[in-house]
């Protein structure tokens, strides 16, 4: 029998890396989990007062609102971009000029930062100066996303879709890039039709950057903020107010920092339980039975 | 099932080729008959997949046409001609069972369901896949994921000739010679023409009746094993096919002052038919490639009047047999000694049997015409 040499020395080696997680993630996940649980007034005055504020979030219904708006949000561009972002993939040409002009015409609402998006689609919508907005009215169409909850809700699904399709579509440009020739050429020879292409050479070579862009989407428009709060500020009412921008009016325009830390850990669960659910399940599709 | 002709065919891959070099297929002219099993033997980038590609519709050739059984299909495309190309990487449809992906092809072109299933079971059954027919094709192995590639080929009744683009690269050494006898047995069977290209000489020899090699964009010979070995038409062939390759060395043509003529390498003469001799001076030219394959070498034990003398270099043995390399004039040449063969030292004697002597001029066979004197 050989004695196994104990050498604990190891450990250093993940030490930088834990250092990293600790102050990018745990240290300021502890403040909120601290947050949730105290009531705060100053730091000498505090009261512990265990479970109250979630439950006090749980039976918000203005929360609860803003959490079926935000579903309801987060699967209506989800359902828009991944089918939308696969068709611009398929159009875009492969080779020569045109392909590298066509990836740059693509990401270029990727490079504009969230606060612009918003602003632009707050100018393009007005009725009197807005390229969109101007159109509508112009073909009769009563259009005012600052008083119209339906007109709101168009805009915001618009410019999300105008945002990030082009995310959806560069993931699947570059996974159709990868599928070899050869497939093609064997479909031809298979006689496949062009459907039959799509169906079993290009969606199931797709299917792994469909699923992280399905995530990146979900997450991201899950944690909207900055483009509909610049766009229409929540309103009219609290028609596009997401959870986010309910998180931000409850910490800070109402500085309830224990409801709102309550509030974030719930989103937070939430968010990491549907990427897990739908990880899981398309990971078991794929098993081989 | 067709026969396969190739008319005046040229292929460049450049817009507005420029001279000889800028052609991957030069001008060529070949028929592949009806129901044969060839091989289209070369060396990398010598034009090999781009002919196949050519013949089954993937690339169109830039001059020439392509006819099935007479008929052009240059405008044909891929899906139209009927044909089944197998290639170097397994295709498989990853997200479908190995029976829909045998099945494929033919659901494509509507054929009812239980025809579908009979065909597939009969091809899954020749190519030992009928446990697998359930499974997905994505978990299969390399070898077994390329029977179902060949296996699409075959469902089709239809198929005019089956194309091979070194099917067995990424396969077994063991399970390579498996499936080359299978496909050897399909061939027999179903009466296809069959075009398999390889680079490995021993594959094309094993599968194919007759062997195309390929060089540089050409089809410098196209025959039997036998005559590519015992006639190269083409040094490249000398070169390629064997082991270790033919032998060549360049001579002089000399005109001699009593008007006969004679190769002559360094301070040998090297002996040669008259008719041969005549032959080439009607070529006019002064210099001409020989080329004698080791396996034809013939070295003496001991001293012979008609042979050569020669240094020793080394010899390799080989196992069942051995290979003596020596220096002929300052030339390396090889010779192959059989196993009981003493082994020489030093020097030694070898001459070099006229039959085995080829000639060659610009790379190509002076065939010997036949002597017709004789019949008088």
């Amino acid at each position: 029998m050989q004695t196994k040499v104990e050498n604990n020395k190891a450990w250093f080696l993940v030490l930088p890396v834990f250092l990293i997680v600790a102050f990018s993630a745990i240290i300021p996940l502890m403040t909120v989990v601290n947050y949730s649980v105290q009531d705060i007034f100053d730091p000498s005055t505090r009261y512990f007062v265990g479970t109250e504020w979630f439950q006090q979030v749980m039976l918000d219904s203005r929360l609860h609102d803003a959490l079926l708006r935000q579903f309801i949000y987060s699967f209506t561009v989800l359902a828009i971009e991944i089918p939308l972002g696969i068709c611009v993939a398929l159009m875009m040409p492969t080779k020569g000029k045109g392909a590298s002009l066509a990836l740059i015409l693509v990401a270029i609402p990727l490079l504009i930062p969230w606060n612009v998006v918003g602003t632009i689609w707050q100018i393009f919508g007005r009725a009197d100066i807005g390229l969109f907005g101007a159109f509508m009215s112009y073909i009769g169409v009563d259009y005012n996303y600052a008083s119209d909850p339906t007109d709101a809700w168009l805009t915001v699904v618009l410019m999300d879709v105008w945002h990030w399709t082009p995310l959806v579509a560069l993931l699947c440009y570059s996974g159709l890039r990868a599928i070899p020739e050869v497939y093609y050429q064997a479909a031809r020879i298979d006689r496949a039709s062009r459907w039959a292409v799509f169906r079993y050479i290009q969606l199931p070579k797709l299917t792994n950057v469909l699923i992280i862009g399905v995530l990146l989407r979900f997450m991201d428009s899950f944690m909207i903020y900055t483009e509909p709060f610049v766009l229409t500020g929540g309103g009219p009412g609290s028609s596009t107010t997401f959870l986010s921008q309910a998180l931000v009016q409850q910490a800070i325009g109402q500085f309830d920092l224990g409801p709102a830390a309550a509030f974030s850990l719930v989103y937070f669960l939430i968010i990491l339980l549907v990427c897990w659910v739908f990880y899981t399940t398309i990971m078991n599709m794929q098993k081989d039975k | 099932m067709a026969e396969i002709t190739l008319n005046s065919l040229a292929h460049s891959y450049g817009e507005k080729p420029d001279g000889q070099k800028e052609y991957a297929i030069r001008e060529m002219t070949h028929v592949w008959e009806q129901g044969g099993a060839f091989a289209l033997l070369g060396p990398s980038g010598c034009g090999k997949s781009t002919l196949l590609n050519i013949i089954s519709g993937l690339l169109e050739p830039s001059e020439g046409e392509v006819l099935f059984d007479g008929k052009r299909v240059n405008e044909l495309k891929p899906e139209e001609r009927n044909i089944a190309q197998v290639f170097q990487f397994p295709v498989v449809y990853d997200t479908m069972s190995v029976y829909d992906n045998l099945a494929f092809p033919l659901r494509n072109i509507g054929v009812p369901e239980y025809k579908v299933r009979s065909k597939v079971h009969e091809v899954a059954e020749i190519l030992e896949l009928t446990e697998q027919l359930k499974r997905k094709a994505k978990g299969l192995s390399a070898d077994q994921k390329q029977k179902v590639s060949m296996g699409r080929g075959l469902v089709r009744d239809d198929v005019s000739a089956i194309l091979f683009d070194e099917p067995l690269t990424v396969i077994d050494p063991q399970l390579k010679w498996k499936l080359r006898r299978k496909l050897k047995q399909i061939h027999e069977q179903f009466n296809i023409t069959m075009v398999y290209v390889t680079h490995d000489q021993l594959e094309a020899s094993t599968f194919a009746d007759k062997i195309a090699v390929m060089y540089n964009g050409q089809i410098v010979q196209f025959g039997t094993p036998r005559e590519l070995f015992e006639n190269p038409a083409h040094t490249f062939v000398g070169y390629f096919i064997g082991s270790p390759g033919m032998n060549f060395f360049e001579a002089d043509l000399i005109q001699q002052t009593d008007g006969t003529t004679a190769i002559r390498f360094g301070e040998y003469d090297i002996t040669a038919s008259q008719t041969m001799l005549s032959q080439l001076s009607d070529m006019q030219v002064n210099k001409v490639t020989l080329g004698i394959r080791p396996e034809f070498v013939h070295v003496w034990d001991g001293k012979s009047d008609d042979a050569f003398l020669v240094e020793v270099d080394y010899v390799e043995d080989l196992g069942t047999y051995k290979i003596l390399s020596f220096l002929f004039n300052g030339k390396m040449m090889k010779a192959r000694l059989s196993e009981d063969q003493k082994i020489p030292s030093g020097q030694v004697y070898v001459s070099f049997p006229e039959q085995w002597t080829k000639v060659y001029v610009n790379d190509y066979l002076v065939e010997p015409k036949q002597e017709t004197q004789d019949a008088n």
